[in-house]
């Protein structure tokens, strides 16, 4: 059985009018049946974009909102049912990690105060020096010098502070934290220490965690099973590899199509799918399957009045579409949207240095429709660029490395003579004095291609 | 020429008693037509602050700014302030980060566009207001009449930010500054901004300076990337030469830290360590070198300079710079 388990869960919040009796009017509907499972020392990603309900779903799970129909089941207990004083009791294994680190910690308690205000409560520990004890042990586990105990929120960095964050979660040894948006609010540099700090705990403390966030590249690298969210519903739910390598709903489609990937070779190839309009109000959902309104394959009966369920496709990947097998083999045309290339069409594209022009694609394994398209665009790139130019630029990267080698060896006269990659640098015809230039560029560079020769081995 | 070329670029607040701190210190880079030019770096590296000396947008008291920056021939700073406010919003125009606070909460969209119309363009009442239904049309914002009669409040996150680019670009600028236009986006809000600005860029040819945070991002927009460190360029090159070879500790470390979407699952993440440090400290050395894996001691005599060790057109501001892969295994610190 999993550890934790929800079952329908809904939370609708009532939209209030009038000043002296309020009438509920309508309602918004956060999450609106949601079911998944978290196997115990795994993580659950959620994904979606902001209104999906996400963050209300993470919140009912431990009660922090409350659950207006379905099952929450840990271990056994329901949680929906449990009343409030169990409930504060059973929190315990069940913590949270907040998105901002510093909003959520008090700026007038200290870090000893901050992490053994939950023990207290808890009863965790005899006294406060066994206390300082279990806190000192966790502060070292995230990373965190011990002198830390006296500080306070303001002076940490906002890496540290969501280690502080971590760190309240784990000093009462929970079974599962739910962490909300960990890193979104860090800087790239440091959003990774935090990831694989979160890895690194998963892995020595055995602990299971559902995590909640909007950006797919870092929930696919956490997580072992994703879920992706659309206005309060589960769209799809599969194994992170399956979901990445072939999305079957068009929303996760275009989802995955839309997360700009940092490389420009893996760029030039890739596709966006552009979606129409933006996210319908929970409190006024479209009837039917909730994305029709902005699906590219949207038909023009079925999806605006039959809500699709979940179903199984094998191998644990559900979806929830009508023509998810169309789709996916291809037989249904789209009827909205536009597909455009990632790469801006203008884009100017310099010369690129050495080995790169050797080796231009990249060898990754992707799923095979992915491959073929790879393969295309390398022949269309192929078709147009002259091939002599291509040549070229290999020669020229061959020379290049010889010349690079001549000079880290220290023998700058060799260096000096290996002829200039021209293929690689310029690749407009010269006249004399551009050759002139060059020449004397070269000699420049080589000179400084020894000086960081000798550099190295001076180190 | 280029269309805007900044020389050396220092932007330093504080001075009367107190304690100097210099944002932008020494940055250079230039924009031509038609052409993208990415300023990319994290929280505090002075990339914002470069966008709104560039627009003259900073306070007038309080700070200093240095160096150059000439648009279409002539010095921005040295321009009269008349002048300037015939420029800006004309010729130089910039879309900002957050749409809900860049917009006039108590003032209808339609009117704050047509104010540009109206300023810059010398057009009045009614030939205006058809002009500003086009404009948004322009950009995608369907039902155009009716939203110029909205509040910005009504409008979602996606839309409001087509308004601002709506009147970015309402006056044809023949450079655009975008700082940070997709960051307070959804992603697939982000990638239909995204589409919006590379139509701007390859049919209208105009200059546009991308400052953002998130190198997936440029890697399909810009031509010509710089990467920002405490004030610093520190490295910059072509799209594939930086992505290709980042050879600035810091750039390399970077891209490793990123998850990316097509990477093999399981890998644990290369960050780098320790957080950016509020004390600049380019004079004594790298300002990178506490949080370097390549620091050795030669980083702490004097600024390192911009040179070019891999190929023309890349330039990298680092003493021990990253060459190839194997050699960066190779020789730990």
């Amino acid at each position: 059985m999993s550890l934790l388990e929800l079952d329908g869960v809904k939370v609708h919040f009532p939209i209030k009018k009038g000043l002296l009796f309020d009438r509920t009017v309508g309602h918004v509907y956060a999450v609106d049946g949601i079911s998944l499972k978290v196997e115990a020392g795994q993580t659950y990603g959620l994904v979606g974009e902001s209104g999906c309900g996400k963050t209300t779903l993470g919140r009912s799970v431990l009660r922090l909102v409350d659950i207006t129909e379905g099952s929450v089941v840990l271990d056994g207990t329901d949680l929906a049912k449990l009343p409030g004083e169990e409930m504060r009791r059973f929190r315990r294994r069940l913590q949270m990690v907040f998105q901002d680190p510093l909003g959520s910690l008090n700026p007038r308690q200290n870090i000893e105060s901050i992490l053994s205000e939950g023990m207290v409560a808890h009863g965790i520990g005899k006294d406060q020096e066994e206390r300082r004890e279990k806190i000192k042990s966790i502060l070292d586990k995230v990373g965190l010098p011990s002198n830390a105990l006296s500080r306070y929120p303001h002076e940490f960095s906002g890496g540290q502070r969501q280690r502080i964050g971590i760190a309240r979660a784990l000093v009462l040894e929970p079974d599962v934290i739910i962490c909300d948006e960990p890193v979104s609010a860090l800087d790239v540099s440091v959003q990774a220490q935090v990831i694989n700090l979160l890895e690194e705990l998963q892995e020595e403390l055995g602990l299971t965690y559902l995590v909640i966030a909007h950006d797919l590249a870092v929930v696919r690298h956490i997580s072992d099973t994703i879920g992706v969210m659309y206005l309060g519903s589960l769209v799809e739910e599969a194994p992170s590899d399956a979901l990445y390598a072939e999305p079957k709903h068009p929303y996760t489609k275009a989802l995955m199509s839309a997360v700009p990937v940092p490389d420009p070779e893996v760029e030039d190839q890739r596709e966006r799918i552009l979606l129409i309009g933006d996210l319908p109000s929970p409190a006024n959902p479209p009837s039917g399957c909730r994305f029709h309104t902005r699906c590219p394959w949207a038909q023009a009966e079925r999806c605006s009045t039959e809500r699709p369920q979940l179903r199984d496709v094998g191998g644990g990947h559900r979806v929830a579409c009508h023509f998810a097998d169309e789709i996916a083999a291809g037989t249904l045309a789209r009827t909205t949207g536009e597909v455009v290339p990632a790469t801006r069409e203008g884009v100017e594209d310099a010369p690129v240095s050495e080995e790169l022009a050797a080796a231009t694609v990249p060898e990754q394994a992707g799923p095979p429709e992915q491959e073929s398209t790879k393969a295309e665009t390398a022949e269309k790139t192929d078709a147009a660029e002259p091939a002599e130019k291509a040549e070229a630029a290999v020669e020229a990267a061959g020379q290049a490395e010889q010349a690079e080698k001549a000079a880290s060896a220290g023998k700058p006269g060799e260096a000096a003579e290996a002829p200039e990659p021209e293929g690689a640098e310029a690749p407009e015809p010269e006249d004399e004095e551009a050759g002139q230039a060059e020449e004397a560029e070269k000699a420049e560079k080589a000179e400084k291609a020894d000086e960081a020769g000798k550099a190295d081995k001076a180190v | 020429m280029s269309l805007l070329t900044v020389d050396e670029l220092t932007v330093t607040f504080g001075g009367r008693g107190r304690k100097e701190s210099r944002a932008v210190d020494g940055v250079s880079f230039e924009v031509d037509q038609g052409q993208v030019v990415g300023l990319v770096g994290e929280s505090g590296c002075g990339k914002s602050v470069t966008s709104l000396a560039l627009m003259g947008l900073l306070p007038s008291k309080g700070l200093t700014i240095g160096g150059r920056a000439d648009f279409d021939g002539t010095n921005l700073f040295t321009m009269s302030a008349s002048a300037r406010r015939d420029l800006r919003g004309s010729e130089m125009a910039m879309i900002f980060q957050d749409p809900l606070s860049s917009l006039n909460p108590v003032v209808p969209v339609g009117v704050q566009v047509t104010e540009i119309l109206e300023r810059h363009r010398g057009m009045k009442g009614e030939a205006a207001r058809k002009e500003a239904a086009d404009l948004l049309d322009r950009v995608g914002i369907p039902d155009p009449t009716r939203r110029l009669k909205e509040y910005p409040h009504q409008l979602s996150g996606g839309m409001r930010q087509r308004a601002l680019i709506a009147m970015a670009v309402a006056c044809a600028p023949r450079m655009l500054i975008a700082d940070e236009p997709t960051t307070a986006l959804d992603v697939t809000i982000q990638a239909q901004i995204l589409e919006l600005l590379k139509e701007l860029v390859d049919q209208e040819g105009t200059a546009l300076l991308m400052i953002t945070h998130d190198l997936g991002v440029v890697a399909g927009l810009c031509d010509q990337v710089n990467v920002l460190y405490a004030g610093k360029v520190v490295e910059s090159a072509g799209r594939r030469e930086l992505f290709g070879h980042p050879t600035h500790p810091y750039a390399h470390g970077l891209l490793g830290s990123i998850p990316r979407l097509d990477a093999p699952r399981g890998e644990p993440l290369n960050p780098i360590r320790g957080s950016i440090n509020d004390r600049i400290a380019w004079a004594d050395g790298c300002a990178f070198a506490p949080r370097c894996d390549r620091y050795e001691m030669g980083c702490l005599t004097g600024t390192p300079q911009l040179t070019e060790p891999r190929a023309a057109g890349h330039q990298v501001r680092c003493v021990n710079p990253v060459l190839d892969d194997a050699k960066a295994e190779e020789v730990p610190a």
